[in-house]
């Protein structure tokens, strides 16, 4: 570390602290053997449990749930990207009247809230008899994601190198040929890392889906966003450490593919 | 028939011309420079006959075919980018195979003219390696073979040497040459550099604003340079105003403080005004004599295989260079004499 | 590079277009609709044009009250961030090579986590007999009460907000040239001066780009309020729950988040004015 005084050290300590606290409780609540959340202690083996994890798989509309988060989240990944790809390609490469009024919507629910669009989007289900229907539910997440497919899609056009198009161009290759063997492949990691932050954002996603659910097509946040104002127990924590460590995997993952900082902040 | 033809070729971008009026014969073989300085229209030509851009008028020939509205990849020339734009994902040997294949040639024939092709730009060890694990001379060659490989009937080649250092650049530029004599395509590189341009180009076209201004063999090019801008860009040289003065039984040209200067006016009319240009390896240091130039020597500089002088003379500060023969140098602040052959000096236009 | 006719770009953002508009644009203006509805408590809503929505929520004060403390909430979790997160982002752009990776994934990473999961660990932390009244009690403090007050709303809504800070404000210090530090330092300036003449000016947008973002998502911020804040103390986003899945005033709720929308946007433009004017004019666009 250069030049860090000692002030701005403990700070930072205090910071890092701060930022890992919740996230440390829930996966050490997760292991009490109590019936009530406390904290195991102790170095012996009994003094911590599985009993909760055990308890969250058994768990049927906890479990039912989980399965709905991870077919929404990724089949909306997948369409987000498939929409985002030619999308990116237009705002990223062409010149044409209401570009920037489109990049500006197809970011919008960055910026609009997800409360709004859950609200928004009930209504239009309600209209529609859509409140049951996992296709409705997963086209609302492909909006909600799309923001995130389109900048890391848009960032991997911008960062190619022209040049090797129009030397594939001028040894012959088709349009279509330079599309295919050069460009789609140099953009794959911008894809993958896309689809990835799509899917956890989908995955993750409450606050609209809170709305537009319905007792079938429920998700894992939402299921314990309900639990959790209703009955707090150890299994809650369970299964938030089951989440807190599929993260920890998926952000390997992506930081090996992409670059997790890269990723998370952005090519401003 | 020349084997490449630009004819009235010129590229505006509204009422801006980046070239104008451009005309090019090029024959089979041939390795030609594009040279001058930035802005002057030298990429434009390029970019125009590898049909990055479109011409706003003119036409475009290669072998008797028309060029000018083809698209690129339906125009088969081999193009050496600036930065190379060799393809990141792929391995030196798929870079190489890639115009090949856009050609449909069988897998075996392939292998065996990139291996060939390799070995001519000594990368041969190289073809499982990526772009980002090699240097940039390497990449370089890299560019070249992957351009060369597919038999081009024209080779562009875009600033090729300027992403390299100094030393590299001087070895690169040889070996640039022995590749082209070695396949014998026929050769256009876009430069800045003059030496560059003077020491492989059969033929170099120098460019200003948009406009080809001369054409010539660098030797010609270099001494007898047709305006001031060239004999300046091209070479160093030492400038003097003046004013021609014919008389029946001699001409001359007047200078600054009534010098004469014994000159051919050529084309130049009498009383016309000119600059009288004299490159610094024509003077020399001589004694007292008649009608040589005296003068004392403000600063000299060594620049190892030779010396430059600047001598503070009554016709204004000349640059005086002299090989390093390994006689003894003349000092700072000496008195000296100039002199030069009587043929040596050159006329051109007078300064706006 | 000129592919094949004019078309081209629109056909490319024709799919994505088209689920917007379905999914944003046409869902947004029925609800604008809907704030103009009337309702009925035993019908449910009606046809019909009436401001009775308006006039509630601007006439009320019950909706000031929540508004207010919506808006105070975000403003002070705002606050909190820009005095933890733009520190902490400078401290960051000062570590050495590994470090500064880890610790920036370490600031960042929670926000792949569920607010969910987050605002759950806060709850453990913060309620009658969790941790942090635990070391309060040990040093004498004695215990308070956090859960259920602003206090753990608050607290909450600062660990999910502050890498919205901490990314804008680490994007401008990224950009700043640390030997412009250096010349300054040369120039016989204290660490104190450099920091407010030179760093200070060139990271405001990001502060004000962080504030912004961190504003708009506290102030409709849900899960949060609704865990940690129990059910008497309503936000904007609880409010609007409320309102459309236990009330079934639609109208009302569509007001309200109507309302909450507006606002955001004002706070954008806003944003955007202050930056094209006089920022830019003096650092040039960036």
């Amino acid at each position: 570390m250069k030049r860090t005084g000692p002030l701005a050290l403990v700070f930072h300590t205090l910071v890092t602290i701060f930022m890992l606290a919740p996230l440390a409780i829930v996966c050490l609540v997760a292991f009490t053997p109590e019936n009530t959340l406390s904290i195991p202690w102790g170095l012996s083996a009994d003094a911590y449990s599985l009993r909760w994890f055990k308890a969250a798989f058994e768990h049927s509309d906890l479990m039912q749930s989980f399965w709905n988060s991870l077919g929404v989240a990724f089949f909306a990944a997948t369409v987000s990207v498939a929409l985002a790809i030619p999308a990116g390609i237009a705002i990223a490469r062409h010149e044409f009247p209401g570009r920037q009024a489109l990049n500006g919507l197809l970011l919008s629910p960055l910026i609009v809230p997800h409360l709004v669009l859950g609200v928004a989007m009930l209504r239009l289900f309600a209209l529609l008899g859509a409140r049951g229907s996992s296709l409705w539910l997963t086209l609302a997440h492909v909006v909600i994601v799309t923001p995130y497919a389109l900048r890391l899609v848009v960032a991997a056009l911008s960062g190619l190198d022209r040049s090797a198009e129009q030397a594939a161009l001028s040894l012959g290759a088709s349009h279509a040929t330079v599309f295919r063997r050069i460009t789609l492949p140099l953009m794959l990691p911008g894809i993958t890392g896309g689809w990835m932050l799509a899917f956890i954002n989908s995955f993750d996603e409450v606050t609209m889906s809170i709305f537009i659910t319905s007792p079938q097509t429920v998700t894992l946040p939402v299921r314990m966003y309900m639990i959790a104002t209703e009955s707090i127990d150890p299994m809650m924590a369970a299964v938030s450490a089951l989440i807190v460590a599929a993260t920890a995997i998926a952000m390997i993952v992506l930081d090996r593919l992409y670059g997790l900082d890269k990723i998370l902040v952005g090519q401003h | 028939m020349s084997f490449l033809t630009l004819e009235g070729v010129s590229k505006y971008y509204g009422d801006f011309g980046a070239l104008v009026d451009m005309n090019l014969a090029v024959e089979r073989g041939e390795f030609i420079s594009l040279l001058g300085p930035s802005g002057c229209g030298k990429t434009t030509t390029l970019q125009a006959i590898a049909g990055l851009i479109a011409v706003t008028r003119g036409r475009i020939t290669l072998d008797g075919r028309e060029l000018t509205r083809l698209p690129v990849n339906q125009r088969g020339l081999g193009i050496v980018f600036q930065s190379y734009a060799l393809f990141p994902h792929m391995t030196v040997a798929e870079n190489v195979s890639f115009g090949l294949e856009m050609r449909r040639m069988p897998k075996h024939e392939r292998d065996t003219a990139i291996q060939q092709m390799l070995k001519l730009v000594h990368l041969d060890g190289h073809a499982a390696r990526y772009p980002r694990e090699l240097s940039g001379g390497q990449r370089q060659r890299v560019a070249i073979a992957r351009a060369l490989v597919i038999s081009p009937p024209v080779l562009l080649l875009d600033e090729p040497l300027s992403n390299l250092d100094a030393k590299l650049r001087e070895e690169m530029q040889f070996e640039l040459r022995r590749i082209q004599r070695k396949v014998g395509t026929t050769t256009i590189m876009v430069t800045h550099d003059q030496a560059e341009a003077l020491s492989i180009s059969d033929r170099v076209v120098v460019m200003e604003a948009g406009r080809a201004t001369q054409i010539d063999a660098p030797h010609r090019l270099y001494e007898h340079p047709k305006s001031r801008f060239i004999s300046s860009f091209v070479g160093k040289t030492n400038l003097l105003p003046g004013r021609v003065v014919r008389a029946a039984a001699r001409s001359a040209v007047e200078l600054a403080h009534g010098q004469q200067l014994d000159v051919d006016p050529g084309d130049f009319a009498d009383g016309a005004n000119v600059t009288v240009c004299l490159r610094p390896e024509k003077l020399f240091f001589t004694d007292a004599i008649d009608g040589a130039l005296a003068g004392r020597v403000e600063e000299r500089f060594f620049l190892g295989s030779q010396w430059l002088y600047r001598v503070l003379t009554p016709l204004g500060e000349l640059e005086v260079s002299c090989p390093n023969d390994g006689s003894s140098p003349v000092e700072e602040h000496a008195d000296v004499h100039l002199a030069w052959a009587n043929d040596v000096a050159r006329l051109v236009e007078a300064s706006a | 590079m000129k592919i094949a006719g004019r078309g081209v770009p629109f056909a490319l953002s024709a799919p994505a277009l088209a689920l917007f508009a379905l999914m944003v644009l046409l869902p947004l203006a029925m609800t604008t609709l809907l704030s103009f509805q009337q309702y009925d408590q035993e019908r449910g809503v009606q046809s019909g044009f009436t401001l009775a929505s308006y006039a509630l929520v601007l006439g009320d004060s019950y909706y000031y009250e929540i508004f207010f403390r919506t808006g105070w909430v975000a403003a002070l979790t705002t606050l909190l961030c820009v005095l933890i997160g733009a520190p902490e982002a400078y401290i960051l752009s000062r570590m050495g090579r590994p470090w500064r990776s880890i610790f920036l994934l370490v600031i960042l990473a929670p926000l792949l986590v569920s607010v969910v999961v987050r605002a759950f660990g806060w709850s453990l932390l913060l309620g009658p007999n969790g941790l942090v009244n635990q070391l309060f009690e040990a040093i004498g403090i004695g215990r308070l009460k956090m859960l259920y007050t602003p206090t753990a709303v608050i607290v909450a809504l600062v660990h999910v907000m502050l890498p919205f800070m901490v990314i804008p404000v680490w994007t401008s210090l990224q950009k700043l040239d640390p030997m412009v530090e250096s010349a300054a330092l040369s120039l016989n300036a204290s660490p104190w001066t450099v920091m407010r003449r030179i760093v200070l000016p060139q990271i405001t947008p990001g502060l004000l780009s962080g504030s912004l973002i961190v504003f708009g998502l506290s102030a409709s911020a849900l899960a949060i309020p609704g865990l940690l804040g129990g059910r008497r103390l309503k936000m904007v986003a609880t409010l609007i729950y409320d309102e459309y899945l236990h009330e079934l005033n639609w109208p009302l709720g569509a007001t309200i988040a109507l309302a909450l929308l507006v606002i955001n946007l004002a706070i954008m433009l806003s944003y955007n004015a202050v930056l094209e004017g006089s920022y830019a004019k003096r650092m040039g666009r960036s």
